[in-house]
């Protein structure tokens, strides 16, 4: 068992301290109503420990300045919610195509546009897939609960560097808001789990960050160490250089979705709740998933017989076992703060449009009375 | 003599993809002049570069480098920059560039004073997307965007990076080359923002419809509507309408440095001092 504390904190604040925890020294970011909170606690927490944070002029200032310190090779943070993801997509492009990692935590809130700023959505689930244009395999983890709001942007900031790219952490305004006792693991236990980005440490003149096997991410040294190349949002060489040679352009979107494709395995996270011997299967993540699990409580004390499964990892979509799960259960119910963003994406994995679905945007969380009743129906 | 420039270029890059007798093959000698002289070791050294022809710059120089998105410039400088405050970090971009769709961002580079040089590469005009019209285009000039004459007011770079608090600004032209390097190497040691205007010639973009087809035609140009300082502060306010005067235009050592004034917050936060407050400050408005 490993060392855990007991803390009181909110979503916001245990994002912004699990940051820090997992090693992150740099933090670029812009006001926004849900999350704001996450760059208040960060720019107390990183000038403690050497790091740096800093409030851009704007969204996209804020993403570049983190990426920059990323590119510079230092774990590095910013924290929006959807208007701001809108803003910061082409540069969040520019990561995906350098290989630049970063872990960016989007606590969502109700949209489009303006949308409802105080109030809880998950309308950014399909946006955090394809934020850019152009071909990229996304990752994307999302919290279920205010303990999760620390060990998954911990695990994002691993996965950041182990797959040298972004790394969405979707919170959502209840979760981010939510302000309660948490069990989290020790900053010490946390320490012992960094794997920082691979680096080459031979001579220079050997050095090719770009030139890696098909399924591996670019090795990228830090700057100012010796081995100098370049950065560029443009088809690169081994060196990084602009090209636009047929066969390293192929070999090198190729290598962006394989990267992530081959080593699924390394991403996937998901909780499955009183799912043997149920026979009604519901489906729902973030704090939809709080809702649906005292929904199942209450139902199985009924008599139903229900189960939960719940993705952590969003992207890539656990589409195996959704297509397992698919094949058993004949009733199926898929829960979302949006009109079915993931639904469709349940529904690709599993082959079958017979899915039944509970949705809300109207800025308010689930109650489990919605769930029951909708489970009743079935 | 000849000084070797290669030491500090990409040789295997070479030819850039300028065209024949861009200005900004000069800029980019000048640079590497000015770095020599201040002695920097190449892996100190960060340059990063926007969209457009300038963008190119970074890669024909062998530092750790970077070439950004269009306009963010600045903002990926200032990441680097405030993580690694001991480097050397140096902007390159264009005017359409640092001026238009990233000019928000030359705006608060300049206001944070954070030790940046931003060399604005200026000549006109959009010149890699074929002549459309840039913020600084002069009015009534033909521009593929406005082929009836430009109608847009004209920016003063150097005004806009005075206005913002930068704590140096210049303005040299590709004309003259050891001038140039000479305000390039002060820019470069300068603590804080500093900014200097490069105007320099697009014969094939700006020129082709302005009656400035060649090279040479358009560098008299940059001839005609420029000053040094010290005449142009001599001349009556009629006689400096149309002309940019060149030169240092504001050098300002006492103005505090962003990442200097951000380690006092890490003594803050590590208890090593008080909270800061105004009085910490001279200007308390």
């Amino acid at each position: 068992m490993s060392a855990t504390r007991e803390v009181i904190s909110s979503g916001n604040e245990l994002a912004a301290l699990a940051a820090v925890d997992a090693g992150c020294r740099f933090f670029g970011g812009y006001p926004i109503t849900p999350s704001s909170e996450v760059m208040h606690e960060i720019s107390d927490l990183l000038p403690k420990v050497g790091g740096a944070a800093i409030q851009m002029e704007d969204e996209i200032a804020g993403v570049a300045a983190a990426i920059g310190a990323g590119m510079a090779g230092v774990r590095t943070l910013t924290a929006t919610s959807g208007p701001g993801i809108s803003l910061k997509a082409e540069n969040l492009g520019l990561a995906q195509m350098a290989e630049v990692p970063l872990v960016v935590v989007n606590v969502m809130r109700g949209g489009p546009s303006t949308g409802l700023p105080t109030r809880v959505a998950q309308g950014d689930v399909a946006q955090a897939k394809n934020p850019s244009h152009g071909d990229y395999k996304s990752i994307t983890v999302c919290a279920g609960n205010l303990a999760e709001c620390y060990t998954e942007t911990v695990r994002a900031f691993n996965l950041a560097d182990r797959f040298m790219q972004p790394v969405f952490v979707l919170l959502d305004e209840t979760i981010g808001h939510m302000h309660a006792k948490a069990v989290i693991p020790t900053a010490e236990e946390v320490k012992k789990g960094i794997v920082p980005r691979k680096t080459f440490d031979g001579p220079a003149e050997e050095y090719r960050p770009y030139d890696v096997p098909q399924d591996q991410p670019a090795v990228l040294n830090p700057m100012f160490q010796g081995y100098r190349y370049h950065f560029t949002g443009l088809h690169h060489d081994a060196m990084g250089f602009p090209t636009e040679e047929i066969e390293t352009c192929r070999k090198l979107i190729d290598r962006l979705f394989r990267k992530v494709e081959e080593h699924k395995d390394e991403i996937e996270s998901n909780e499955e709740y009183m799912l043997d011997d149920a026979e009604i299967l519901i489906i729902g993540y973030g704090s939809a998933s709080l809702a649906i699990k005292e929904a199942v409580d209450v139902l199985r004390a009924e008599g139903v017989k229900v189960g939960m499964f719940r993705p952590i990892t969003l992207w890539p979509s656990p589409q195996e076992r959704l297509y397992e799960l698919g094949q058993k259960f004949d009733k199926i119910l898929s829960v979302e703060l949006n009109q079915g963003q993931y639904l469709e994406e349940i529904q690709r994995s599993m082959g079958r449009l017979d899915i039944a679905k509970l949705t809300k945007t109207n800025g308010r969380p689930f109650s489990p009375s919605d769930i029951i009743e909708k489970v009743k129906e079935l | 003599m000849a000084f070797n420039y290669d030491n500090y270029l990409r040789v295997n890059k070479m030819p850039t993809l300028w065209c024949w007798g861009c200005g900004d093959g000069v800029i980019l000698k000048a640079f590497i002049r000015a770095v020599d002289k201040l002695g920097w070791k190449k892996d100190d050294v960060c340059v990063v570069s926007g969209i457009g022809c300038s963008g190119r710059f970074s890669s024909y120089v062998d530092f750790n480098t970077v070439h950004t998105t269009h306009g963010r410039t600045v903002a990926f400088a200032t990441g680097v920059k405030l993580a690694n405050p001991d480097k050397h970090v140096i902007c390159v971009a264009g005017d359409g560039d640092g001026l238009a769709i990233g000019g928000n961002h030359t705006i608060h580079g300049c206001r944070r004073n954070i030790d940046i040089t931003l060399i604005l590469i200026n000549n006109f005009i959009y010149g890699l997307t074929n002549s459309q019209t840039s913020p600084t285009t002069p009015q009534g000039m033909w521009t593929v965007s406005q082929k009836a004459g430009n109608i847009d007011p004209t920016f003063d770079a150097c005004e806009l990076a005075i206005a913002s608090g930068a704590s140096f600004v210049a303005r040299e032209t590709v004309n003259s080359p050891k001038k140039l390097e000479k305000v390039l190497l002060q820019a470069m040691e300068h603590k804080g923002f500093s900014f200097v205007d490069v105007l320099s010639n697009c014969h094939i973009n700006l020129g082709r419809k302005n009656k400035m087809q060649s090279a040479m035609a358009n560098l008299d140009w940059i001839d005609s509507i420029t000053v040094s300082k010290k005449k142009y502060d001599k001349m009556s306010p009629e006689e400096q309408k149309n002309l940019f005067p060149t030169g240092v235009l504001k050098h300002d050592t006492e103005a505090r440095e962003y990442c200097e004034m951000y380690e006092e917050i890490k003594k803050v936060q590590q208890g090593e001092r008080k909270p800061l407050t105004q009085d910490d400050f001279d200007k308390k408005i």
